[in-house]
């Protein structure tokens, strides 16, 4: 039996415990249904089919109804595109561009580290719910506008990060071999420091994802976020709080699948599949 | 005349990162008689503070005592409860640990320090501690004992803070004191006062002490008898001058062996002038901080420095920590541009930051760092580390390529295998030659060699010197050898520059060194590196008022 999974194992190439399969199942099942919501959902979004509000699960309604009578399944299932969706798209950016940002700043230094250091602290210091208001109210609110300002708002603490990861990698004497071998900056970023601040970097990606799913809520509660009928799964819990003192599943099962994703991600960063090593090869 | 200390058929048990559990003492006989000062000698990993350790009753974490006997004046550590343990520490047994500049808490004043063990026991009156600190201050010879408690511990040297650490573990008047390693990260003439200090307080007190070092010149001058460990067991226990005279173990006499470096037949003087220079220093000053009015920077580590390296000849350069020579090996790399002066290599002036030389220019000279830990990126394999330098340079690419690092990894003696590690997965001495290797993979004309051997043990650090040797013969290379350690310059140089405080003082052939050096400061540096000898330390006469001098900077 060990014998079979260890050749499974080296057939792959690949190891990942336990915790992160099962993170990565979570992942995949929303993401799963992110893409086949529309093929999925009972009934339409906006169409009230109840006339109880905060009805209880039942055959007819899965996980109940919410405020106004509406099918909280199918608002979740159709919530699942707007959650993992923007928040995954805004993360991303928002890591790609921080954390890029932070490598060529510790590496390059001098007045450019200087210059874009001050000014993203000078970004990080407006509200960010302020800052969602104001872009929202100037440009209006639409999918990729919301995507870009979360992103916004989010890169200068990724920056701040990664800039301080490579700094200390930065003063080590490989890079500092690699210099004198007269290597250019994309290549000392890329293979010297890169993947010496990974780990870190990734377990920021997942901590900036849960931030950016309760900032969305946030937004969607002011009425600048996911525009109704329509609804994110913060915006659910936030149109639904007045259930809470009923029990009502119309509040509960959005923080279920809101604390599902969110601790998800994180248990698949923490535990991401680790390259097979056959030192004897 | 009793034992003091008794280790009997002790063993300690540690677990590694995968929870493994490893014997890292495997049965361990040890007697210290009163007044005997015994030393643990053995490379990195060998055990011996490990040892040193449970005469406290401490095992670092992860570690457990899994059986035998620590007897201290009679009492077992091993089987006492930790309140009793807390008891005898500071009391009965002391400890002096190897850095002492971590030892101590910054924001206290050392006196409060000092005296913390006896108010911690309960010993004495604070004022009487006090009064007995001072004692033990001018005891362990410190300048200005009156006052020197009441400074803060980075108000003073790195010798005096070692001596100070004494005196914090002598205050409870232990009957048995453990020294780990309380010179190693001095310099040498430093050190000399700190063995000096302590090899009297020793010998007044009639008291017992553990004394771990790798170092058994250093040993051979303050202990009575010589434990050698390898691999968490006792390879030989003798009186020191039978160690150092006639050593009965195999590893014993590879330890005595790797100490006497074969000394390098000297170079015609005449025909290395002759020789074209493969580089040129003139008048090189270089610094850090910002820059003056007179364009120097604010704080100048080198100082006018001029010297010249002969094609396939190796320079040593030799100084104590802050003689400005591992800038000086930065400037010439083009890491730290000079302020003044210049570099002149095959002929030609280098630009002075890498971005203005050439490719060609770069691959020519090569540097390789002192700690082979952080110069090796740790998530890079061996082979992709050796061969980025290949593609770099050379444009090797696919096959040809892997078969280079095989050529590569043949050239340093290390098996083909080894490139599909990292290096974490290495030991010290193969981090070190994969350091060696991807310097050797540009096919360089000069290495610079930035105190390629100090952190590593002696036997491993001799392989090492024997392999730059060969491949000097072999490659016609030449070598800019930087080091603190005169014995491997020895080995190793054909030429030898004294540097003091950023500027070069002295140059002389190797061969020279020991009889022929002429500034006072190349010959207290020289005088003071340990001798293999153990009345050594007794008959060394030095120039006190120029050691005062280089130990007050």
């Amino acid at each position: 039996m060990k014998a079979l999974a260890a050749s499974a194992r080296r057939r792959t190439g690949f190891h990942i415990n336990t915790v992160g399969t099962i993170g990565a199942a979570i992942v995949l099942f929303w993401i799963v249904i992110a893409i086949c919501a529309p093929l999925l959902v009972p009934y339409p979004v906006g169409k009230i089919v109840d006339f109880d509000f905060f009805g209880p699960m039942s055959q007819k309604f899965w996980l109940g109804t919410d405020y106004l009578g509406r099918d909280i399944l199918s608002r979740i299932l159709m919530g699942a595109r707007y959650t993992v969706g923007i928040a995954f798209a805004a993360v991303s950016l928002a890591c790609f561009v921080g954390v890029a940002l932070g490598m060529i700043a510790a590496v390059v230094g001098g007045f450019f580290d200087t210059a874009l250091s001050r000014f993203l602290d000078a970004l990080n210091a407006i509200p960010s719910l302020m800052f969602g208001l104001v872009v929202v109210a100037g440009v209006g609110s639409s999918i990729p506008v919301l995507i870009m300002t979360l992103a916004l708002i989010y890169a200068p603490g990724s920056y701040r990060f990664a800039r301080s990861l490579a700094a200390n990698t930065n003063t080590m004497d490989f890079v500092t071999v690699a210099r004198a071998r007269g290597e250019g900056t994309v290549y000392i970023i890329r293979e010297e420091i890169l993947p010496n601040i990974i780990g870190p970097v990734l377990a920021d990606f997942g901590l900036r994802f849960v931030f950016i799913v309760l900032l969305l809520s946030g937004l969607s509660f002011l009425g600048l976020g996911v525009q109704p009928p329509n609804a994110d799964w913060g915006g659910l819990v936030r149109e639904n709080l007045a259930g809470l003192p009923y029990g009502a599943p119309a509040v509960i099962f959005p923080s279920i699948a809101i604390a599902s994703l969110t601790i998800s991600v994180n248990m698949l960063i923490d535990n991401l599949p680790t390259r097979i090593r056959d030192r004897s090869a | 005349m009793g034992n003091i200390v008794e280790i009997r058929d002790l063993a300690v048990a540690a677990k590694t990162d995968s929870g493994r559990v490893v014997d890292i003492i495997k049965g361990v006989d040890i007697e210290v008689a009163e007044g005997e000062v015994v030393a643990l000698i053995g490379e990195s990993g060998s055990g011996k503070t490990t040892i040193a350790l449970t005469l406290l009753g401490y095992t670092r974490p992860g570690c457990r005592i899994t059986r035998g006997k620590v007897l201290v004046a009679g009492r077992d550590m091993v089987a006492m409860s930790e309140a009793e343990r807390q008891h005898v520490r500071g009391q009965q047994v002391a400890y002096v640990p190897q850095s002492a500049a971590a030892a101590f808490d910054p924001s206290q004043t050392i006196m409060e320090q000092v005296v913390e063990v006896s108010r911690i026991h309960q010993l004495m009156p604070p004022e009487d501690a006090r009064r007995k600190a001072v004692d033990l201050f001018r005891a362990l010879s410190l300048p200005n004992p009156e006052t020197i408690g009441a400074r803060y511990p980075h108000q003073v040297s790195g010798g005096q803070l070692q001596r100070l650490a004494a005196a914090m573990a002598l205050i409870g008047d232990p009957e048995v004191m453990v020294f780990d390693e309380p010179t190693t990260a001095l310099d040498v003439t430093t050190q000399i006062e700190v063995l000096r200090a302590f090899k009297s307080v020793i010998a007044d007190r009639n008291m017992a002490g553990i004394y771990v070092s790798h170092d058994l010149a250093v040993v051979a001058q303050i202990a009575d008898r010589i434990v050698v460990l390898k691999g968490g067991e006792v390879q030989e226990v003798a009186e020191t001058e039978k160690i150092v005279h006639t050593p009965q173990h195999a590893y014993t006499k590879e330890l005595i062996a790797a100490f006497h470096p074969v000394e390098r037949a000297p170079a015609d003087p005449r025909a290395m002038a002759q020789r074209n220079a493969i580089l040129e220093v003139k008048n090189l000053s270089a610094g850090y901080g910002p820059t003056g009015s007179d364009s120097q920077p604010s704080f100048l580590a080198l100082k006018d420095v001029t010297f010249r390296l002969a094609a396939g000849e190796s320079l040593g350069i030799i100084g104590e920590s802050g003689s400005g020579k591992s800038t000086l090996a930065r400037v010439i790399s083009g890491l730290l541009p000079q302020s003044s002066g210049s570099v002149t290599f095959e002929g030609r002036e280098l630009a002075k930051s890498v971005s203005g030389r050439s490719r060609e220019e770069l691959r020519k000279m090569q540097i390789v760092f002192q700690l082979a830990d952080t110069a090796l990126n740790p998530n890079r394999p061996v082979r992709a580390i050796l061969g980025r330098p290949l593609t770099f340079y050379h444009g090797v690419r696919g096959r040809q390529r892997e078969a280079e690092v095989d050529r590569l990894l043949d050239m340093v003696r290390l098996p083909a295998a080894l490139k599909h590690r990292l290096p974490s997965e290495l030991s010290g001495g193969q981090k070190q030659r994969v350091n060696l290797a991807r310097a050797l993979a540009a096919k360089p004309e000069l290495i610079l060699c930035d105190e390629i051997t100090s952190a590593l043990d002696t036997v491993v650090a001799a392989a090492i010197l024997k392999l730059l040797d060969e491949l000097q013969r072999e490659l016609g290379l030449s070598y800019m050898f930087i080091s603190h350690d005169l014995s491997t310059v020895e080995a190793i140089c054909d030429e030898v520059v004294v540097m003091y405080q950023g500027e070069k003082v002295e140059e002389m052939p190797t061969n020279r060194m020991k009889s022929g050096a002429e500034h006072p400061y190349s010959r207290l540096l020289i005088s003071s590196v340990p001798q293999l000898d153990t009345n050594w330390l007794d008959r060394l006469e030095q120039d006190n008022e120029l050691m005062q001098a280089v130990a007050g900077r």
